[in-house]
Parts: C-alpha cells; structure tokens; sequence
C-alpha cells in the first residue's frame, strides 16, 4: 500500500507560518483600516485554512475524488452565503420590499 | 504458499482489511472520502451559523461595535495559538502511526489532548468572565446602554457559535482517548492507521473552524 508520509520538517514549517499569520492578524486588527480590517483579517483567515486543509489534513495526496469532495464543500459554502446575502443586502432598493 | 504471506494475510483479514474491500489501499481512500462528505455536511452546519453572523452585523453594525469591545482579544490569541498547536501534535500524530511508531503516537495523541483541554479551560474562563459581566442572553444579561436586544444578538451567536465549536472539541478529546486506548493495545500499525487519520482530519477542521471564528468574533470588532 502506498502512503504518503510528510516530512516532519514540512509540519514544523506550516506550524511556523501558522503562528506568524495569527500574530499578524492580531497585530494588523489594532490599526484603523476601515472597511479593510474585515478583508485583511478574513484575506489572513482563508490563507491558514489553505495551509491546514493542504498540509495537515493532506489534501495535496488524496485522490481526485476526495478533492472534488473538499470542493464541493466549499463550493455550497460559498452558495449558502452569496444566495442569503443576494437577499438580505438588496432590501430597501425598491419601494415594495421593506429593510430588515 | 510461504508462512510469511499466510501470516500478513492473516493479519489482514482479521485486523486491517474490512471484507468489503479488495485492499487496504481502496479501503484508505474510502475512509477519507468518507470523512470529507461528513466534513462536507459540517462546513454546512457552522456555515449557517457564520451566515447568521454575517446578516445580523451587517443589520446592527452599532450594536456590534458596541458588544465587541467586550470580546477578550488576548484570551482569543492565546487559544488560536494552543489549537494550531494542537493541530501540528494531531499532524505528528497521524505521522507517527503512518510509521507504525506506537510510543509517540500515544505521546502524540495525549499532547493533542492536553492542548485540547487548555483550549477549553481558556474558554470556560471566558465564559465565566461574561457570567460575572451580565453578558450571557437568557441566564444573565443586562445591558445598561442603548440598542439591548442588538447587543443581545451578538451575545447569542457568540456563545451558539463557539459554543457548538466547543461541543465539537469535546467529541473530539472523546475521540482522541478512544484512539490512546487503542493505540495502548497495540491496535493501530502500519497497514491499519486509518482511525488516527480520520479523527485527525476531524480534529483539524475543528481547528478550521476556529481559524474562522477568531478573526469574526474578537478582532474586526475591535474598528467598526
């Protein structure tokens, strides 16, 4: 049978980068951006999933079904939240519907 | 037929190999499948509840800039490092069974588990804090200044969403001593790891899921 076994040089490297991006997140939320505090901290946020989903969970050795899986998780994710906010941030835009 | 193919034969069938499966390879692939159609199913659970925190801030961004400033930034930075870190123990402790090494998978799996139940403790003293603050919607909470209710939301989905965050971290230590006995009798080995890895990949989308509630709960708050 064959495994993929990731070095543990690999792990230590991905928990470094971890560390780094939480003390940058934490440092980068006391600065008045605006708006863009959401974005930095989300934008900082999807970068540790990637590197969790990637590395620790191996998703970079599994089969192309198991991705297609991984994807379609996502993909719906992304559906639930678009299709719900499609509705919620329009309200008021036209006479007949009231705000929230 | 040598001795040695009938006793890896043996082996298989008995401990490894589910008679469902040709072998152990398309039985690994499965179990993974498996487990990412149920995390599927869970993206979707908490993906609902990160969709309710998203309506209602864009709906009383006031209130929530008020309750904010109410979140523990420091308590929510700690935690974050001690759950990364126990996902990196999680990660050398699937690694450690992959090889077939049961002493650090033990060691491996407890770290896993004490990191665990440090994450917890920081929590409960979290909670505890907001208990003494009046800031627990339905047990205790009074709010002095306007927008009660707003406030009050806010509140809500902070202790439904880590609170189900935290429920999940402690199927997950359940898990993990389930995985410790085993690893103790000598269950797991090289050709048969898969429960370690599943409840790892378990483990570290309970990780994901905090990777996501920390920034939204403790740190854009801190400018709205």
């Amino acid at each position: 049978m064959t495994v993929h076994i990731t070095p543990r040089r690999t792990y230590y490297l991905v928990f470094a980068v971890l560390m780094i991006l939480t003390a940058t997140t934490t440092g980068v939320a006391f600065i008045d951006m605006g708006p863009f505090n959401v974005v930095v901290a989300l934008f900082i946020a999807s970068i540790k999933a990637v590197l969790v989903v990637l590395f620790f969970m191996h998703v970079l050795h599994v089969t192309n079904l198991t991705k297609v899986f991984v994807a379609a998780g996502i993909v719906w994710l992304a559906i639930l939240i678009a299709l719900t906010l499609n509705d919620y941030l329009t309200r008021g835009w036209d006479p007949i519907s009231r705000p929230f | 037929m040598s001795t040695r193919w009938r006793r890896r034969k043996l082996s298989e069938s008995t401990n490894a190999l589910a008679h469902q499966f040709d072998d152990l390879e398309q039985q690994a692939r499965s179990n993974t499948l498996g487990m990412w159609a149920f995390l599927a199913t869970e993206v979707l659970f908490f993906g609902g509840l990160f969709t309710a925190y998203v309506v209602y801030r864009h709906a009383f961004p006031e209130a929530f800039a008020v309750g904010s400033k109410h979140m523990d930034v420091v308590a929510g930075t700690v935690n974050t490092a001690v759950l990364i870190a126990s996902s990196l123990m999680m990660a050398l402790a699937v690694q450690s069974a992959q090889l077939g090494l049961r002493r650090p998978l033990i060691m491996f799996l407890l770290l896993t588990m004490t990191l665990g139940a440090v994450f917890l403790g920081i929590k409960a003293w979290e909670y505890h804090h907001k208990y003494v603050e009046n800031l627990v919607p339905g047990v205790n909470f009074v709010w002095e200044g306007p927008l009660r209710n707003q406030v009050q939301m806010l509140f809500l989905l902070y202790f439904i969403m880590t609170g189900t965050h935290a429920l999940h971290m402690v199927i997950g230590i359940c898990l993990l001593t389930y995985l410790v006995l085993g690893a103790r009798r000598g269950r797991f080995s090289r050709e048969y790891f898969f429960p370690v890895e599943i409840i790892g990949l378990y483990w570290h989308f309970v990780d994901l899921v905090w990777i996501f509630l920390f920034p939204l709960l403790y740190l854009i708050g801190l400018h709205l």
